[in-house]
């Protein structure tokens, strides 16, 4: 008997004759929310290093274009023969790299793992709307994973016309190998990926509006899952999308359609397609792609909001605020996708109109950064490594964020579009700071999700090298932006111009060798402490939110007894009583929501 | 010089091995305290930490504008001061902005870093607050919005006028093809699907303008006067990137796209500027101590160029064009050499 087949509102959720899940129903084909949590986080964490490991042969490559390295025979076969990178797989590297990192790590694994752990759990639910829906969320998500993988395994390599895979390049196998099987390969997984997104995404929105516990009113809840809620509405309304795009360039390279391809001379020959347009697909493409940055960003945002409010001691500074800022920037998200496209040959007065949305995300995002350094003022901050985290989040949120204002700019575009500039600014402000978020999430809630705690020291180690080398691979790559050179380039050896600028790339690969190498620790302390932590306690981190309220020890339905009731929002850290002699519960700096409004408290919010 | 970076990698993965050792160790639970939550010696040493990021990050930040803004290219065309203006003073917004938040972000998470005994304030709202942060960027970007978008359309929308040279930019896997209007000033018709043998940007052959038409493999173009681009692709997106003239355009299968700018800077004398005399001697400091060249390479002469910046295939890293910028007579003397369209499938017929 599973707990998704009960009614959730049902406080008496377990009766007698509960029978003991076997092993597939408990670690594999489980329907409960919290480990379909772990499955996704640690599928996710397997991408992630899958992901990072293929940017460190680009960097090795991009430092070093002219050497051999035994490495590139060991780990790419007859791509890197006599240890010398092909330049097809190069560009494939890049291909696979954007879109592991992007979809499987920030928004599967990110997305994923803690939306499903902490709806339920802080919005006062015994599991997901439909657990088996979000069962099958996970498993089409790891049958997306494997496909993905495979495509390195295929005669003419994987997919390689870029993440974001333009036709006609990605669409003639003619143009580049990798277009061949492997960039079907890569539509078949996005195709499944969308579709496990859609099912996670309609399920999270489900259960937040729904199944929220008595006194759980839409402004009580914790920021984390005002997020996920949000993202998984932008999920719904932009994937689709990307699946059309894909349908239609699955049509035109399997169909003869001539939906995104016209007037096209290829190794002698002139193929029929006639009357399709490239820019269609753009438009297609990151009507996607846009919102999927925020989809990344945003639970990230909802976690480190959670995570500095507790450590802070504080509530988090404009609550309301902080939820209207988020729907702000997932309205605008979703119309600023034209900023990809300044010189695309799209109407320069469209590209003046998505100037203007673009520009106008700095205002939301500019509240959020604004907020989090308030909250952090005059706070007592418990330098938790999640917390550290989270700081740096803010930080590179906001290093990365103004270079947008760059970027945004049609006119400052034209010259730095696809050079090392844009690299630079979405690794900072989307990679770096949601893989801050996923970190701080994975610190912070390791307690609720494998009962023990992770090693703090190594946190702090793993915290440090990480921002010096982000910084350090980030901020210098602006420079060869600027100074005009190109991304997606194998090597730069052709240009005897950018020669100057040879040192800096070493420079970056090195702070990204150093980098990479620093997640090692965070391997070890992960898989270390789900065997050996210490065994925590029920609320390690002082926490008011209701996840804190449930034992250490997982059970069907979360809570044993009742599902608590909520009297209160999720900040009230730090609040005194009314004459200002002690906190509201003497000697505790925070009240958890499921405590009634006390006599001598006034009360917030409402 | 790789020797010594391997060195100094290998010298820092030993560090970080000790490193791990001593981590070891300390993660021993010797001490009463293993609870794995920041205690008080934590939040005072990690917040010192926060300082001596500040430090790095400070340090990095004045490295990068000292050493490396050299990089930013020259401009040689009319609008790029223009450009150039917009894009310092927007580069001195975010790095104004840039320096107060990140002071602020760190040194709060050194000031306030937890004390056994310390009191958070609890402090929830400020409307004024929050309205003074959300009105100054309104009104900055509102500024920014309004001086990009003038320099937009005035970039963007070119008019064609009696002294404006009309030159194709013709993109193939993997080079470029310029293609002259000759004497009649018209571009003949062109499609793919009149490509063959000489024929290879697909003129139609029956139209008499194309005949006058002069196909060259290097981009050269008078200095001062007004040039406007049309781009064609015969096979797959590309994207015509000129960083010197900072223009930029995506080349597209199947439809005509164009930009236009005026050179305002001839090779010869970007090539004596005291920036570019500089920075070539550095190169070629570079290149004569670099082994993997031949002897004729050794030399460089700073050139233009015209590099494909949108991801095309294999040797998308290899796309470039050669591009002159000389007087316009240098420029008359060249076009009238160049053989047109015509000639050439005279000659291919003969």
């Amino acid at each position: 008997m599973s707990v998704a087949a009960q009614p959730l509102a049902n406080d008496h959720a377990h009766e007698e004759g509960h029978h003991e899940p076997t092993f597939i129903e408990k670690y594999i084909f489980s329907t409960d929310h919290k480990m379909i949590a772990k499955q996704y986080l640690i599928t996710g964490l397997i991408m992630g290093f899958i992901g990072i490991a293929m940017s460190m042969l680009m960097r090795l490559q991009l430092a070093w274009p002219n050497e051999t390295f035994w490495i590139y025979e060991v780990l790419l076969g007859k791509f890197g023969e006599d240890g010398v990178m092909d330049p097809s797989i190069y560009l494939a590297l890049s291909t696979i790299h954007g879109t592991i990192m992007i979809f499987y790590v920030l928004t599967a694994g990110l997305s994923g793992t803690f939306s499903n752990l902490l709806i339920p759990l802080q919005i006062g639910a015994r599991d997901m709307a439909s657990g088996f829906m979000n069962m099958l969320s996970y498993w089409l998500f790891a049958i997306s994973c494997v496909v993905i993988v495979s495509s390195f395994f295929v005669e003419a390599g994987p997919a390689s016309s870029g993440w974001t895979v333009y036709p006609p390049l990605s669409a003639l196998p003619q143009a580049i190998g990798g277009s061949g099987l492997g960039m079907t390969l890569w539509l078949v997984a996005i195709t499944i990926f969308v579709a496990s997104s859609l099912l996670g995404s309609l399920n999270y929105i489900v259960t937040v509006l729904n199944l929220r516990t008595q006194g759980m009113t839409m402004t009580r809840l914790p920021l984390t899952i005002w997020a996920f809620f949000v993202t998984a509405i932008i999920g719904v309304v932009s994937f689709p999308v990307l699946l059309a795009a894909g349908l239609l360039l699955l049509m035109d390279r399997s169909f003869g359609t001539s939906f995104f391809l016209s007037d096209i001379y290829i190794q002698g020959e002139v193929l029929s397609y006639q009357g399709g347009s490239p820019v269609l697909y753009e438009h297609l493409f990151w009507f996607l792609g846009h919102p999927e940055v925020y989809i990344v960003l945003l639970p990230a945002l909802g976690i480190t909001s959670e995570i500095i409010a507790t450590n802070s001691r504080k509530p988090i500074f404009g609550y309301r605020a902080m939820i209207a800022s988020i729907l702000a920037i997932a309205f605008l998200s979703t119309v600023v996708w034209g900023h990809h496209m300044f010189v695309s040959g799209m109407n320069p007065f469209l590209g003046s109109v998505f100037t203007f949305t673009t520009l106008l995300i700095a205002i939301p995002s500019g509240v959020k950064a604004f907020n989090y350094i308030t909250t952090l003022w005059k706070g007592n901050l418990q330098l938790n490594p999640g917390m550290l985290f989270s700081i740096g989040l803010v930080s590179t949120f906001v290093t990365g964020g103004l270079t947008g204002i760059i970027l945004g700019d049609s006119t400052l575009d034209i010259n730095v579009h696809d050079t090392y500039f844009v690299i630079a600014h979405f690794h900072l402000v989307m990679g770096i700071s949601a893989l801050y978020g996923l970190f701080a999430g994975i610190y912070h809630w390791f307690p609720k999700m494998f009962g023990r705690m992770m090693n703090k020291n190594l946190g702090y180690v793993h915290f440090w090298i990480t921002a010096i080398g982000a910084y350090g691979i980030f901020f210098p790559m602006h420079f060869i932006g600027m100074a005009g050179l190109p991304r997606r380039y194998y090597k730069f050896t052709e240009f005897p111009y950018f020669d100057d600028l040879a040192d800096t790339n070493i420079l970056i690969s090195v702070f990204a060798f150093i980098t990479a190498g620093a997640q090692l620790f965070f391997v070890y302390n992960f898989i270390h402490s789900i065997f050996y932590g210490k065994k925590a306690e029920r609320n390690p981190w002082r926490s008011t939110t209701l996840e804190w309220t449930t034992p250490v020890e997982h059970i069907h339905g979360n809570w044993p007894g009742e599902i608590p009731k909520v009297y209160r929002w999720s900040y009230d850290y730090s609040k005194m009583n009314k004459e200002d002699t002690d906190y509201i519960i003497p000697g505790q700096d925070y009240v958890p929501q499921n405590v009634p409004i006390q006599e001598n408290e006034e009360e917030m919010n409402e | 010089m790789t020797a010594l970076l391997i060195i100094l990698v290998a010298a820092l993965l030993g560090i970080t091995i000790w490193q791990i050792s001593k981590i070891f160790k300390l993660s021993q639970p010797i001490e009463s305290d293993d609870s794995q939550i920041a205690n008080n010696k934590d939040n005072q040493k990690q917040g010192k930490m926060f300082l001596v990021f500040t430090v790095f990050l400070y340090g990095l930040m004045i490295y990068s504008f000292w050493e490396l803004s050299k990089f930013y290219a020259p401009g040689a065309s009319a609008h790029s001061e223009d450009y150039d203006q917009l894009f310092f003073i927007s580069l001195g917004l975010i790095m104004f902005v840039q320096v107060i938040i990140q002071f602020l972000i760190h040194w709060f998470a050194y000031k306030y870093r937890g004390k056994e005994g310390q009191k958070a304030l609890f402090y929830a709202d400020n409307d004024k607050l929050e309205f003074i942060w959300t009105i100054i960027p309104v009104i900055t970007l509102a500024a920014l919005i309004i001086y990009g978008l003038f320099s937009w359309s005035e970039i963007m929308n070119v008019e064609e006028t009696e002294d404006t040279l009309v030159v194709e930019i013709y993109a193939y896997q993997f080079d470029w093809r310029a293609r002259y209007s000759g004497s009649d000033k018209t571009l003949g018709e062109a499609n793919v699907r009149f490509i063959e043998g000489v024929n290879q940007l697909g003129l139609n052959e029956s139209d008499p303008y194309a005949q006058d038409d002069i196909i060259t493999s290097e981009l050269h173009l008078p200095v001062d006067r007004p040039v406007l681009f049309k781009f064609r692709s015969q096979d797959v997106l590309h994207s015509a990137y000129f960083p010197f003239f900072r223009s930029q355009m995506n080349v597209v299968p199947g439809m005509t796209t164009q930009f236009g700018f005026t050179p305002t800077t001839t090779s010869k004398e970007i090539r004596n500027s005291e920036y570019m005399v500089e920075k070539v001697r550095n190169i070629n400091e570079i290149r004569k101590n670099n082994d993997n060249l031949g002897p004729d390479e050794k030399s460089y002469e700073f050139e233009y160029y015209l590099l494909c910046n949108k991801i095309c295939g294999v040797s998308h890293y290899n796309m470039q064009m050669k591009i002159v910028v000389e007087t316009e007579e240098e420029y008359q003397k060249w076009i009238n050499e160049q053989q047109t369209f015509g000639e050439l499938t005279a000659q291919s017929q003969n």
